[in-house]
C-alpha cells in the first residue's frame, strides 16, 4: 500500500461525510411528514395517526423542541448507534433488532452479486463478440423480458414450480428446523445452500439482465477502439485480444455500475425476504411499516443507506485498485 | 377378537392356530399401548408476547402458557368442571364460599413445592391495580381469600357468584417464591416461565420458534410427547407449504385449505383433519356514541342489509353457522328463538328512510342533514377471514347506499390506540367464548370505561339487571331463562350485528394417536397424544 | 442526422416527420408502440369491454378456474378476474404517468439548473443526487408511506419524488454539453436572457433523451407500484391493481394459478411495451446510429 493510495482513500472517505449528513437530513425530514392534529370531531373517531402515537414519537424524538435541537439529538443518537427503542410490545433496542438481521441480508446480497458477476460477464462478452448473432438476439430478448418481469411474480412462479411441484427446494426460512443442531458443518452448509438458492436467484434476476447488457455495451465500446485493431493487426490470437486486452478495459466502468446497483439489490431484499420468510432487514422494514413501528423503520432506513454508501466506497476502492490512472491523480471528468 | 378358539385335534391345526393368532396380533394396530417419544411441531401466525398468563391477552401466549401453568380447575372432554391442581372442593354459605383442597406433592419446575400460598399470591396480584391485566374482573367479586394451610385455599365472595368456580384456572396460580416483592411487569418469568405444568420452556427465539420439553415430574403423569415446538410463520400460505413439506405437524386450516387443498391421496394418507364449532364468534360492532349508530333502526337496517348466509358461504365455504347472539348454538344456554335478520335490502332501506336517511343528491349515497352515510370499519391485519367479511359487507352496504371503508390495523395498535380509546366508528372483531354464560364484562354499562370490554358503550338497564341476576343464580334452569331473555333483548337492540361462529379446522399429522374429538374440541387431552415407536420422527433429549 | 443550424428552432419543423418515420421502421419501437396503444385503449374503454363489474362479489363462484363464464377465472370472493385486470390497467397507467410526470419535472428542473449554471449549483445538485441514490428507493418509499398512509395519490407522489435522479443526470449532461455550442453563444450575443436560452435553444435539443428516459421510467413506476400493492402498502383492495391481485395469487398459490399468472403477465407485457418503446425511441433519436 503506497502513500498515494492511502491519501486517495482518505480523501474519498472524507468526501463521504457530507453525503452521510445528507442521508441523515433526509431521513430526519421524512420523520416530520406525520400529519398534524385532527381537525374535527368526526375525524376524531378515525384519525390517521392517533394522539398517542404522536405522543410517543414526540417523546422518542423530542419533536416538540426546536428543529435544530431535534436534529442534534437525532444525529448524536445515530453516531452512538442509539436508535431508540421499538414501539412494538417487546420494546427492544432498534439497533439490536437491525443488528441481528443485517448479516443475513448482506450474505444474500453478496451471493447475489457474485452470481450476477459470474453469469453476466461471460454472457455479455459473448454477446458483444458475436454481435447480432442468434446468441446475441436471444439473450437480448431474454434480457428485455427479465427487466420487465416483476421480481415477486417470478418468485411466486419459482416457488410454485420448484417448491411445490417438484419439491426440490424448500420455500421458506434459512435452514431446516429440526435436527439442525445435530448436523455437521458440511451438512449445515448444504442446508443453508438449499434454502438460499431461490432467494439469491430471485434477487439476482434484474441485476443479471442489466449487468449483462452493460457488459455487452462496454465490451462493444472497447472493441471499437484503436488499440484493439492494433492488437489484431499485430497478429495476436483472438482469445488474447478479447480476454487480455478488451475485457480488462471493459471491466473498469462496470465496477462503478456494480456500485450503483447496490441500492437496487438491497431494495429488492424487501420483496424476496417477505416472500421467502427470510429474517433480514428487508423483512424487518416491511413488518415495521405494517406495524407502524416508527423507530425501527427509521433506524433501518438510515442503516441501510449507510451500508449503501459504504458499498459505493468499496466499489470506488475496487476501481482504484484496478485502474492505476486513478491512483496517480489523472481522472476523467464524469 | 372375533376368533373362535376351539382346540384343534391335530398338531398341524395347532400350529395353524398359533400362526393365525400371531398374524392377528400383527394386524392389530401396532403399539396399541402408548409409548414415549417424538415431538409435535405446530405453526402460529403470531409470536407470543408474554408467558405470564395474566399479563397477556393474545391467543399464542395463552396457548403456550397453558402448557406450562395449571389452574385449580379445568374442563374435561364433556365440558364439565373437574379438578386440576385441586383434588376436590366444597361450596358452602349459600354458594358464597368455596374451599379448595389442593393436591399434595406438586412441584414447581424449579423444584419448589406448590402450596396454597401460590394461589393466594396469584389472587392478590391479579386484583392489584398495578398489574396490567384484562382478567381481574371475576376476582374483584371476591370478599376474602385465605390459605389456612398449605393445601387448603378458601375464597369467599361478596355475593353468590355463579362463574366463581370456573374462574380459578391457570390465570391465577403463580410461583410466589419467584415473584413476591418484585414488579411482575419486569419479571424474567415473562420470557423464562417457571410453571408446574406438563411442559417446560426450553427455548424462545423471537419471531422464530418456541420450544417446550416435557416435564418429567408433572403431577398428572409425564406427557408422552417429549417436545412441543411452535414455529412462527406469519403467512398462512407458507405455513401450509411447510405442513406439506413435513416441517409442521399441526396447524389450523383456513376454509379454503380445508375444502380444496387437503383431499388429495397425499393428505388422506399422512394427515387427519378435524372440524368442530370453534369457541368464538365474529361480529360487526358499532360505536354506540357515534351519531350514526345511536339509532337502533340504523343498526337493524345494516343487519338486514347483510346476507349472513352469503358470508358463511363465501368466507367460510360453509364451514360455520350464523351467530344470532353472543353464544355458540350448541351451548346449554343458547336461545334459538330470538329475532332474526334475514337478508332483506328493501326492509333495510325502509328502516334507514324512517330514521331520516335518503339519497337526496342522487350520488348513490344516503345522506341526512347534508352528511353522507359514510364510515370506516376497523379490523385487525393478518386475518383473511375478517378481511373478506369486511369486503362482502362493504359491497352489500354499497348496494343500499352506505359507503363503508375498510382499514386494517396491526393488533396492538388497534387495541391500544383505537379500541381502548374508543376511537372508532365500527369494528369487525371476534370474542372467544368461555363455558360459563356470564358476559357481564362485555355488556354491563359499568364496563364502559377506558380499557374495559364494553367498548361500544352499550347501556341497557334491563340487560344490566339480568346480567347481575345471572351471576347470582346457581340454579341451572333459572339461569338459562335469564340468559335467554338477555339474548332476546340483544337481538332486538343489535348493538352488534352478530355474524358467524366459524368452525375450528385443525389438521394433524397421522402419526399422532390418541386424538379423540369431544365437545371440548381435541386438545383437552394433548398430554395423552403419542406416536408409535416406528413412526417417531424427532429425537429430543 | 441534420446538422444543427444557426438556431435549434428551425430544425423543429422537419424533425417530427422523419422522427415518426424512423420509429415505424424500428422494430423495437414498433412493437412497443403497439403494446402501449393497446393498453391505452383497454384502459379507456374499460367500462365497455369489461364483462362484469370488477367489484361484484359472487359467493357461488369462488376461486373458479378460467371457464366460459369467467374467461380468466374468479378470485376468492367470486369477482371476475378479467374485469379486474382491465380496470387494473387504469391504475397502473395512472400511477405510471403521474409518477413519471413528477419525476421528469423535478429531474429536468434540477438537472437544468445544475447543467446550466454549473459550479456550486452543480455541486449541490449532484451531491443531492448522490445522497438520494444511497437510499434504496423502496425503503424510502415505505418509510414515507408509513407516515402518510397508503393512498393512490401519496404513492404516485412518492414514487415520483424518488425516481428523478436519472433524469436529472441526463438533463445535466445535455445542458453541460449544449450550453457551449455555437447556437447558444449566438443567442447570448444577440442579447437573449437566460430563460429564453434555456427554453428556446437548449431544452428542445435535450427533449429527446428526456422522452426516452420518461418512457423507460413508466415501466419502472409500474413495477414499483405493483410491488408496493403486492406487499399491502400500495393500492388497497377492493380497488383492483395488478399488484394487489398478485397478493391474492400468493395466498392461493396452489389452487388458483390464474390469480398469479395473469396479473403478472399483464405487468410483464405492459412494462415490456414501454421498455421496447423507450429503447426504440433511443435508437431512433441517437445521432450516432445514423450514418
Amino acid at each position: 500500500m503506497n502513500m498515494d493510495f492511502l491519501i486517495w482513500t482518505t480523501k474519498r472517505a472524507l468526501a463521504l461525510i457530507p453525503t452521510f449528513i445528507g442521508i441523515t437530513l433526509i431521513s430526519f425530514f421524512v420523520m416530520h411528514l406525520a400529519p398534524g392534529e385532527p381537525m374535527s370531531l368526526q375525524a376524531d373517531f378515525n384519525p390517521k395517526m392517533t394522539p398517542e402515537m404522536r405522543q410517543r414519537l414526540r417523546a422518542q424524538y423530542g419533536l416538540d423542541k426546536p428543529i435544530y435541537v431535534q436534529y442534534a439529538k437525532w444525529f448524536k443518537g445515530l453516531m452512538q448507534l442509539d436508535l431508540g427503542r421499538s414501539f412494538s410490545p417487546d420494546r427492544r433496542k432498534v439497533w439490536d433488532k437491525i443488528k441481528e438481521r443485517l448479516p443475513v441480508t448482506i450474505l444474500i446480497n453478496v451471493l447475489s452479486m457474485a452470481l450476477i458477476i459470474i453469469v453476466s460477464i461471460p454472457l455479455g462478452v459473448r454477446a458483444a463478440v458475436r454481435q447480432n448473432s442468434l446468441f446475441d438476439q436471444v439473450t437480448t430478448v431474454l434480457v428485455f423480458v427479465a427487466y420487465a418481469a416483476p421480481a415477486f411474480w417470478v418468485a411466486l412462479l419459482l416457488m410454485l414450480y420448484f417448491g411445490i411441484e417438484l419439491n426440490w427446494l424448500p420455500v421458506s426460512g434459512l435452514h431446516t428446523l429440526m435436527g439442525y443442531e445435530q448436523m455437521d458443518t458440511w451438512h449445515k452448509v448444504l442446508d443453508w445452500g438449499r434454502h438460499l438458492v431461490l432467494p439469491v436467484f430471485v434477487s439476482a434476476i434484474g441485476g443479471l439482465a442489466g449487468f449483462s447488457r452493460y457488459t455487452r455495451s462496454s465490451m462493444l465500446e472497447v472493441l471499437r477502439q484503436d488499440f484493439i485493431t492494433t492488437a489484431r493487426a499485430k497478429g495476436l490470437p483472438e482469445r488474447t485480444v478479447i480476454y487480455r486486452h478488451a475485457l480488462r478495459n471493459a471491466l473498469l466502468p462496470l465496477i462503478t455500475i456494480l456500485g450503483l446497483s447496490i441500492p437496487g439489490l438491497i431494495g429488492g431484499s424487501v420483496i424476496f425476504e417477505s416472500i421467502f420468510a427470510i429474517p433480514g432487514v428487508g423483512q424487518l422494514m416491511w413488518s415495521s411499516v405494517m406495524a407502524r413501528d416508527y423507530p425501527v423503520l427509521m433506524g433501518n432506513l438510515v442503516i441501510v443507506s449507510v451500508l449503501t454508501l459504504l458499498g459505493n466506497l468499496l466499489a470506488d476502492l475496487g476501481y482504484a485498485v484496478v485502474d492505476p490512472r486513478i491512483r496517480t491523480g489523472l481522472r476523467e471528468e464524469e | 377378537m372375533p376368533f373362535k378358539k376351539t382346540l384343534p385335534k391335530t398338531p398341524l391345526g395347532f400350529i395353524a392356530i398359533i400362526l393365525l393368532g400371531m398374524y392377528q396380533v400383527a394386524l392389530a394396530q401396532p403399539g396399541q399401548k402408548p409409548v414415549y417419544g417424538d415431538a409435535i411441531i405446530t405453526g402460529s401466525i403470531g409470536d407470543a408476547s408474554n408467558l405470564i398468563p395474566m399479563l397477556s391477552s393474545d391467543a399464542t401466549s395463552h396457548e403456550i402458557a397453558g402448557l406450562i401453568y395449571n389452574g385449580l380447575v379445568k374442563y374435561d372432554k364433556d365440558l364439565n368442571l373437574v379438578g386440576d391442581l385441586a383434588d376436590s372442593w366444597t361450596i358452602e354459605n349459600d354458594g358464597k364460599t368455596i374451599t379448595f383442597h389442593l393436591k399434595h406433592g406438586v412441584k414447581w419446575q424449579d423444584g419448589q413445592p406448590f402450596t396454597s400460598a401460590d394461589v393466594l399470591f396469584g389472587y392478590k396480584t391479579i386484583i392489584d391495580p398495578k398489574t396490567p391485566t384484562a382478567y381481574a374482573g371475576d376476582f374483584l367479586e371476591v370478599e376474602k381469600a385465605e390459605a389456612p394451610d398449605p393445601y387448603t385455599f378458601r375464597v369467599t365472595y361478596k355475593e353468590p357468584f355463579a362463574p366463581a368456580l370456573s374462574s380459578w384456572g391457570d390465570i391465577v396460580v403463580l410461583p410466589r417464591h419467584l415473584l413476591q416483592g418484585k414488579d411482575i411487569t419486569k419479571s424474567p418469568l415473562s420470557r423464562h416461565p417457571v410453571g408446574l405444568g406438563p411442559y417446560r420452556l426450553k427455548l424462545w427465539k423471537t419471531q422464530e420458534r418456541i420450544e417446550l420439553v416435557a416435564n418429567n415430574d408433572y403431577f398428572d403423569g409425564r406427557p408422552y410427547l417429549n417436545g412441543y415446538i411452535m414455529r412462527i410463520i406469519p403467512d398462512p400460505a407458507t405455513m401450509f407449504m411447510e405442513l406439506k413439506a413435513g416441517g409442521l405437524d399441526w396447524m389450523s386450516l383456513s376454509p379454503i385449505q380445508y375444502q380444496r387443498q387437503t383431499d388429495t391421496p397425499f393428505f388422506k394418507k399422512n394427515f387427519k383433519k378435524y372440524k368442530y364449532l370453534s369457541f368464538s364468534y365474529t361480529y360487526l360492532g358499532y360505536n354506540l356514541n357515534h351519531p350514526f349508530f345511536k339509532d337502533k333502526r340504523v343498526r337493524q337496517a345494516i343487519s338486514y342489509a347483510i346476507d349472513k348466509e352469503e358470508i358463511i358461504r363465501g368466507v367460510l365455504l360453509g364451514l360455520g353457522v350464523e351467530a344470532t347472539g353472543p353464544y355458540k348454538p350448541d351451548a346449554w344456554f343458547y336461545n334459538p328463538n330470538v329475532k332474526r335478520y334475514p337478508y332483506d335490502p328493501r326492509r333495510a332501506k325502509k328502516l334507514l328512510a324512517d330514521s331520516g336517511w335518503r339519497d337526496t343528491d342522487g350520488d348513490g349515497i344516503l345522506d341526512k342533514d347534508g352528511i353522507p352515510f359514510s364510515f370506516t370499519v376497523l379490523t385487525n391485519q393478518g386475518n383473511p377471514l375478517r378481511d373478506k367479511t369486511a369486503q362482502i359487507i362493504q359491497y352489500r352496504l354499497g348496494q343500499i347506499g352506505i359507503k363503508m371503508d375498510i382499514r386494517q390495523l396491526e393488533w396492538t395498535a388497534f387495541i391500544n390506540d383505537f379500541i381502548d380509546k374508543r376511537r372508532f366508528e365500527a369494528v369487525i372483531l371476534g370474542w372467544t367464548l368461555g363455558q360459563d354464560p356470564d358476559i357481564y364484562d362485555i355488556w354491563h354499562s359499568s364496563k364502559t370505561g377506558p380499557k374495559q370490554l364494553n367498548f361500544i358503550g352499550y347501556k341497557n338497564p334491563e340487560v344490566d339487571r339480568l346480567l347481575v341476576l345471572g351471576r347470582r343464580t346457581f340454579d341451572r334452569e333459572k339461569r338459562r331463562q335469564i340468559y335467554f331473555k338477555i339474548q332476546e333483548i340483544l337481538a332486538e337492540d343489535q348493538p352488534y350485528t352478530f355474524l358467524y361462529v366459524p368452525m375450528a379446522l385443525p389438521i394433524i399429522h397421522a402419526r399422532f394417536h390418541g386424538i379423540k374429538p369431544a365437545p371440548a374440541g381435541i386438545s383437552y387431552n394433548f398430554i395423552r397424544w403419542w406416536v408409535p415407536k416406528n413412526e417417531q420422527k424427532y429425537m429430543m433429549p | 442526422m441534420e446538422v444543427l443550424g444557426r438556431s435549434g428552432k428551425k430544425q423543429g419543423k422537419k424533425r417530427p416527420f422523419s422522427f415518426f418515420l424512423s420509429l415505424l421502421t424500428n422494430p423495437l419501437a414498433l412493437s412497443g408502440s403497439i403494446i402501449v396503444i393497446f393498453l391505452f385503449v383497454v384502459a379507456i374503454l374499460a367500462p365497455v369491454i369489461a364483462p362484469y363489474n370488477p367489484q361484484a362479489i359472487d359467493t357461488y363462484h369462488i376461486l373458479e378456474p378460467p371457464s366460459r363464464l369467467h374467461w380468466f377465472g374468479t378470485d376468492s370472493l367470486g369477482r371476475d378476474c378479467l374485469s379486474r385486470l382491465i380496470y387494473g390497467s387504469r391504475i397502473s397507467l395512472l400511477v405510471g404517468f403521474v409518477a413519471v410526470g413528477i419525476a421528469t419535472a423535478v429531474g429536468t428542473v434540477l438537472g437544468a439548473l445544475a447543467g446550466f449554471y454549473g459550479k456550486w449549483v452543480d455541486t449541490i445538485v449532484m451531491r443531492f443526487v448522490d445522497i438520494m441514490l444511497c437510499f434504496p428507493s423502496i425503503f424510502l418509499i415505505m418509510a414515507v408511506i408509513a407516515f402518510l398512509e397508503p393512498s393512490i395519490w401519496n404513492i404516485m407522489a412518492v414514487i415520483g419524488l424518488t425516481s428523478w435522479m436519472g433524469v436529472a443526470r441526463l438533463v445535466r449532461a445535455e445542458f453541460l454539453s449544449l450550453r457551449k455550442r455555437d447556437f447558444v453563444l449566438a443567442a447570448r450575443i444577440s442579447g437573449a436572457s437566460n430563460m429564453r436560452i434555456v427554453f428556446n435553444e437548449i431544452l428542445p435539443n435535450a427533449v429527446a433523451p428526456i422522452i426516452v428516459s420518461a418512457t423507460l421510467g413508466v415501466g419502472g413506476a409500474i413495477l414499483t407500484e405493483s410491488a408496493l400493492s403486492f406487499l399491502g402498502i400500495g393500492v388497497q383492495p377492493p380497488t383492483p391493481s395488478w399488484g394487489n391481485m398478485l397478493t391474492e395469487g400468493k395466498d392461493n398459490l396452489e389452487i388458483a394459478w390464474w390469480l398469479s399468472v395473469y396479473p403478472g403477465l399483464a405487468i410483464l407485457i405492459t412494462v415490456l411495451g414501454y421498455n421496447l418503446l423507450g429503447e426504440g425511441l433511443r435508437d431512433a433519436l441517437d445521432p450516432r446510429k445514423k450514418g
